[in-house]
């Protein structure tokens, strides 16, 4: 898309030599293609239609679907609202924000880089696989602090592994991170289960399921609510993200082979190198959300369970345009949608798979209005110019 | 007299129109690409098309090939008004296009990539497709192998699939657009020697250029395009009455303006008129700067690595490497730059080993590198020009402290550069990605040749670019020479090179095979017979190399 | 207990390897096709549920297996219509939208078979199988390979036909080279969006087969996400097998073999997780790619939207 503007600079002819101080069509061009000034408020404005346009056609359509199964949509959007926002639905939302807000920072950092970490569900799992499985010893035999730190360095440590072969792979024979990180994700997948059935089943019950960590020993509650501190640490994991991915020199150098992994060869910075720390920190961030909701919500793991996090998540990376502080407002309400959704998707006999009809009509639609944004100017794309075309490579 | 026209200038004036522009005019955003443009092709010339970059020529081509709509105008085939609506419309009414850039998939072979047109044909004709291009073969006066892969032919070899698949279906029209650009002069000869086959055999052939010495050794018309517009018109009968100079003066002047005084000499020079005069002499002890010992590299996603190179860059002196686009130019640059570590041999830097160095490190001793990839490797188009300006410096001081951009002393060396350099760009925020080759280049160029720039090398400097950033760039390159740097100038245009460099040194198949003192005795020739001589056993190689 | 190594298992062995390969390899032939046109679909796992669902659907409906295949084809057909529009036609990014169309897939199936079939459950019977004279009679071989269901020879042909078409017809020549250089065949006077929109919709199709085969054949009924991760299988086969229709299926059947041999372990008194045999496949697949295929040859213009004169 970023080539579009230097191609018709090339072939239409704008090359011609020119007197200095006279506005050449190469001038001219360039005004052309940029934005006609806009006040902030209005640009502010714009964002923000945008970012709201794709959701909102996404809970249309969806109610439609639902509407024509027999369901009335605005009782069941209303019931959404109710159980995701009052009584104690906000404290549930939160709760559920803290990992989906790591994954999400997660998916962010590698994304920037422009690499398509897709290892998310598994590499999620395997870590909530295995804290919940060693949380029970681990926190009974440390002081609740160390453990808890034990615990989210180990989670971090094995997201790090998952990440680091489909990094490696990518950065030393330029392997399809795609595939490779894919396939990482469904052997982990099989790994926590395998885990979960076998080394670290409670024997106690008859389900497959881990040992319930005490009470005690989880994550102290936000004084006055049902909220773990969890949410905080998510929240401040990600404001320190947003700052390091875009005011620093590091972040900088993400963003810089994100947008050409040569020219961040030619400009010095180690390529390889670069591809590795960011699926090492990705893959670690996003099993560390693992941790975070073992030790702050469940508490336990069954086998096959699969919450799928990362796909959920995913549009809203894209429509918070890949900004860490941006994603906070989004998660939230995908939070409260998620919430409310699956109680009030109970309550009609709906499968709880609905949710995901809507994550990918919000991701249909935001293609289209990206389409018509490069086509009006609607304002930024929600995808950092380029990764359309560096995909592949 | 034009000693290559087959058929005397007079049958010409007379031979049928096979194709009529009138007043095509076509404008892209902020431009008009095509401004009124009017032509006639008869049959049996050869009518060259003359233009610098952009002044409309391949937007012209675009639209007889059936890949853009002019606005407004028509175009008559044969007598009949046509709109040549899609590339299929313009190859039914016998219209064959070799484009600059190849049309042939390299992955696929020769036939293959000839049995792509045959679109009526259900089942691929494996038979038939052979004869044909066997016929073909015979007609241009080229044999080609059926069953290799187009990626490992030469480039002349290539040019003569692209011209057999524009030819495929009966053309009456063929159009090249600068098929000499990457050609030795060996090569260009034999496509010479075609063109003058088929124009034997009737056909009108459209020939674009921007060198006047090849409009006037093959064109019987000339016509010259200026800012959309057609600027000047040579008919056969003038160019048959005009001497060599007198027509090189007119084209000149339809080229660049009305007032030949006006042309200034670097423009003239630049389009090769004019021939610079000698290099001044490296003084013989000139330190080395730059050595290059016995340096390997292995090949990553198939180009051509470099073999047992050894080099010596004086202090003022200007090395240049010609050779055949994509012989292992890129590997050779990148080892020095240090963006490629060799398997093997050592790289020094005013006698120290700098082998291990990384790029930073490297260029803190003051290698540079403008690299030929302007676009996706020289610059990130999103980031506006001030980043791109200090890009090889983030995270150093003074531009970044403890992590943070320092604002001011971005912009400050923004501003500078941007004076310096005269880059033009709205502001030293717009993105770099809109600006002009020719103002990416300059930015490279303000970075690369900045904070003590010690050996650069210059890959494809002028590619692309207009005449007057081609002459600024070429003065840069001298400029850095004379103020004792050591430059390495890697380039496909024989001319330039012959022009700027004090030796020339020929790189085929990943190895320097031979080196030719820039003494002012038929250079180029002598440079393109080492480059043709290497050609077979290139071939060979070349092949086991790419499927490595 | 069936003894290990009788006829009768051998025969019960090689009919699961081949019901599990089947799938797989649709999807892997439909996904082959795309690629070489320069489309990744990351869409498979949704068309493969989506065609499950809805063959399961026309099945049970109708009784007829031969209209279970049809409409399930139809059903991923409509589905991948979405990739079509929005990656080919409108060139955005092929795999946003393909994960779409996998969330999609999965989505759709599972609510509506929740919402018709969630508390009744119901199962399929068997498909009547074609028995091919003398070859079925040969021990072991004849049983599992000449008396399958009619689907399993249409899917051989399929694999076929594909072959001959990619390699040696004209249009399939083109269909590649809108994979390699779509500049190219635009400039042969080829249409480069309307042969990889062919391209998707045929994916969609072959994706659909895959999916109805798995239900209606392989399983004899439909649950949600009952793929596993199938669908994505077969994009990685697609990329080993470099366009080679052979490799497809060559690979697909080794998949088929690992599957068998897992449900082989779980007859015998090992008490081994089914998630053993589940994860062996992607183990196999990391190693490959690991050791042997770092480069796999993608179509040149893999995954990248064709805009004419862009460079």
């Amino acid at each position: 898309m970023s080539t579009s503007n230097e191609s018709l600079t090339e072939s239409s002819g704008t090359k011609h030599p020119q007197l200095p101080g006279e506005p050449g069509p190469e001038t001219l061009l360039i005004e052309t293609t940029r934005k006609p000034e806009k006040s902030r408020l209005s640009l502010a404005l714009q964002v923000l239609i945008r970012t709201i346009t794709p959701v909102a056609l996404a809970i249309v359509v969806a109610g439609i679907i639902i509407w024509t199964m027999g369901i009335d949509p605005l009782k069941f959007y209303g019931d959404v609202i109710a159980l995701g926002l009052g009584g104690t639905g906000w404290q549930k939302t939160l709760t559920m924000m803290a990992p989906l807000l790591i994954i999400s920072l997660g998916l962010i950092i590698s994304f920037r880089a422009q690499l398509w970490n897709l290892g998310y569900n598994g590499t999620y799992l395997l870590a909530a696989a295995v804290v919940a499985g060693t949380a029970p010893d681990v926190m009974q035999s440390l002081p609740f602090g160390v453990g808890i730190l034990v615990l989210f360095v180990l989670a971090f440590a094995i997201g790090a592994g998952l990440g680091y072969l489909p990094g490696l792979l990518k950065a030393k024979y330029g392997t399809n991170e795609i595939i490779t990180s894919l396939m990482i994700s469904f052997i982990a997948i099989s790994a926590a289960n395998i885990l979960v059935k076998g080394p670290f089943q409670d024997h106690a019950v008859t389900v497959p399921q881990t040992r319930v960590l005490d009470l005690d020993l989880m994550l102290p509650y936000i004084p006055g609510t049902r909220i773990h501190i969890g949410f905080i640490i998510a929240v401040v994991v990600v404001v320190l993200f947003h700052y390091i991915l875009t005011k620093s020199s590091f972040g900088l150098k993400i963003d810089i082979l994100g947008a050409s992994p040569k020219a961040a060869t030619h400009a010095g910075i180690d390529a390889k190198k670069m591809i590795i720390i960011v699926f090492l920190l990705s893959s670690g961030m996003i099993a560390l959300a693992g941790a975070i909701d073992m030790l702050g919500l469940w508490g336990y793991m069954r086998t096959n369970w699969n919450p799928m996090y990362g796909d959920k998540i995913l549009p809203f990376v894209f429509l918070a345009r890949l900004n860490p502080i941006g994603s906070i407002p989004l998660v939230g309400f995908y939070a409260v949608l998620a919430t409310g959704g699956t109680i009030a998707a109970q309550q009609v006999g709906l499968s709880v798979d609905f949710l995901l009809i809507i994550v990918a009509l919000i991701l249909f639609f935001m293609t289209i209005i990206e389409f018509m944004g490069n086509r009006k100017d609607l304002g930024k794309s929600y995808l950092p110019a380029g990764l359309f075309t560096r995909a592949k490579k | 007299m034009n000693p290559q026209s087959a058929v005397p200038e007079s049958d010409i004036a007379e031979s049928p129109v096979i194709i009529r522009l009138t007043d095509i005019t076509k404008s892209f955003p902020g431009i008009v690409a095509n401004d009124s443009i009017s032509l006639d092709i008869k049959r049996g010339e050869v009518h060259c098309l003359l233009g610098e970059n952009g002044a409309g020529k391949s937007t012209l081509i675009s639209v007889l090939a059936g890949l853009q709509q002019p606005d407004s105008g028509t175009i008559e085939v044969n007598g009949r008004p046509t709109v040549i609506g899609s590339p299929n419309v313009s190859m039914s009414q016998g219209i064959g296009v070799v484009y600059q850039h190849s049309a042939l998939i390299p992955s696929l072979t020769v036939l293959e990539n000839l049995m792509l047109s045959d679109s009526d044909n259900f089942w691929l004709d494996k038979a038939g497709a052979t004869a044909r291009l066997h016929e073909l073969g015979e007609l241009l006066g080229a044999e080609i192998d059926p069953d290799m892969q187009a990626g490992d032919l030469g480039l002349g070899q290539q040019q003569q699939v692209e011209i057999a698949k524009a030819m495929w279906k009966g053309s009456e029209v063929l159009i090249l657009d600068e098929p000499t650009s990457m050609l030795t002069p060996q090569a260009i000869d034999n496509l010479v020697a075609s063109v003058n086959r088929l124009k034997a055999e009737g056909l009108a052939v459209i020939f674009i250029s921007h060198k006047l010495h090849e409009a006037y050794a093959i064109g019987d018309t000339v016509t010259v395009l200026r800012g959309g517009k057609v600027s000047g018109r040579i008919d056969p009968a003038e160019m048959h009455a005009m001497s060599e100079e007198e027509s090189k003066a007119r084209i000149l002047e339809a080229m660049f303006g009305t007032n030949p005084e006006a042309i200034s000499s670097d423009e003239a020079e630049a389009a090769g008129l004019v021939v610079e005069e000698q290099r001044r002499q490296i003084p013989a002890d000139a330190p080395v700067v730059v050595q290059l010992s016995d340096l390997n590299t292995t090949s990553r996603s198939g180009e051509i690595p470099i073999t047992d190179v050894n080099l010596k860059i004086h202090a003022g002196e200007i090395v240049g490497i010609a050779g055949i686009d994509g012989h292992g130019q890129q590997h050779l640059a990148e080892a020095i730059a240090g963006q490629l570590s060799p398997t093997s041999g050592a790289v020094t830097l005013d006698s120290k080993n700098i082998t291990k160095l990384k790029v930073k490190a490297r260029q803190h001793l003051g290698v540079r590198y403008v690299t030929d990839d302007r676009l996706h490797e020289g610059i990130v188009g999103t980031f506006s020009v001030a980043l791109n300006l200090v890009l090889k410096k983030v995270g150093e001081s003074p531009f970044w402290k403890f992590g943070r951009m320092d604002k001011a002393a971005v912009l400050g060396e923004a501003h500078q550069q941007i004076a310096d350099y005269e880059i033009r760009t709205p502001s030293e925020q717009t993105r770099a990605g809109t600006l002009s080759g020719g103002n990416i280049q300059k930015i490279l160029l303000a970075r690369e040749l900045s904070h003590d720039p010690r050996a650069v090398i210059f890959h494809k400097p002028t590619y692309g670019l207009d005449l007057k950033t081609v002459y600024r760039v070429r003065e840069t390159v001298r400029d850095f020479a004379r103020s004792g740097g050591a430059a390495l100038l890697i380039s496909t245009d024989l001319d330039e090179l012959a022009e700027l460099s004090d030796r020339i040194v020929v790189i085929s198949n990943g190895r320097l095979i031979g080196e030719i003192p820039n003494d002012g005795n038929r250079v180029t020739e002598r440079v393109g017979e080492l480059m043709v001589g290497s050609k077979t056993d290139l071939a060979r190689t070349g092949v086991a190399h790419e499927h490595e | 207990m069936i003894p290990f190594f009788s006829d009768a298992f051998l025969t019960a062995f090689v009919v699961a390897a081949l019901a599990s390969a089947i799938p797989v390899m649709l999807a892997a032939i439909g996904e082959t096709v795309g690629e070489q046109s320069g489309v990744l679909n990351l869409g498979i796992e949704g068309l493969l549920l989506i065609g499950g669902y809805f063959g399961f659907v026309a099945t049970i409906v109708t009784g007829s297996f031969w209209l279970g295949f049809l409409i399930g084809a139809l059903a991923s057909i409509i589905l991948s219509s979405i990739l079509m529009a929005l990656s080919v036609l409108l060139g955005l990014n092929q795999i946003v939208v393909g994960i779409g169309i996998t969330l999609a897939g999965t989505g759709v199936s599972s609510v509506l078979y929740d919402f018709s079939y969630g508390s009744s459950k119901p199962r399929l019977g068997l498909d009547a199988p074609w028995t091919i004279p003398f070859l079925s009679d040969i021990p072991v071989i004849g049983p599992s390979l000449f008396a399958q269901p009619g689907m399993f020879y249409v899917s051989m042909l399929l694999a076929l036909v594909t072959s001959i078409w990619l390699y040696r017809t004209t249009s399939g020549l083109r269909l590649r080279s809108a994979g390699q250089k779509p500049s190219s065949l635009d400039a042969a006077g080829g249409n480069v969006a309307v042969t990889r929109s062919l391209a998707v919709l045929f994916g969609g199709a072959m994706s659909g087969l895959g999916g109805a085969y798995l239900a209606l054949i392989s399983a004899g009924t439909f649950t949600p996400g009952m793929t596993h991760g199938m669908g994505f299988l077969a994009i990685v086969i697609a990329m080993l097998a470099r366009g080679r229709l052979l490799w497809v299926l060559l690979i697909s059947l080794i998949y088929g073999l690992f599957v068998a041999m897992g449900t082989v372990l779980q007859l015998t008194s090992l008490n081994i997780p089914n998630d053993v045999v589940t994860i062996m496949p992607f183990i196999a697949v990391m190693i490959v790619l690991t050791f042997f295929a770092r480069r796999s040859a993608l179509p040149a213009a893999l995954a990248i939207p064709y805009v004419r004169g862009a460079r």
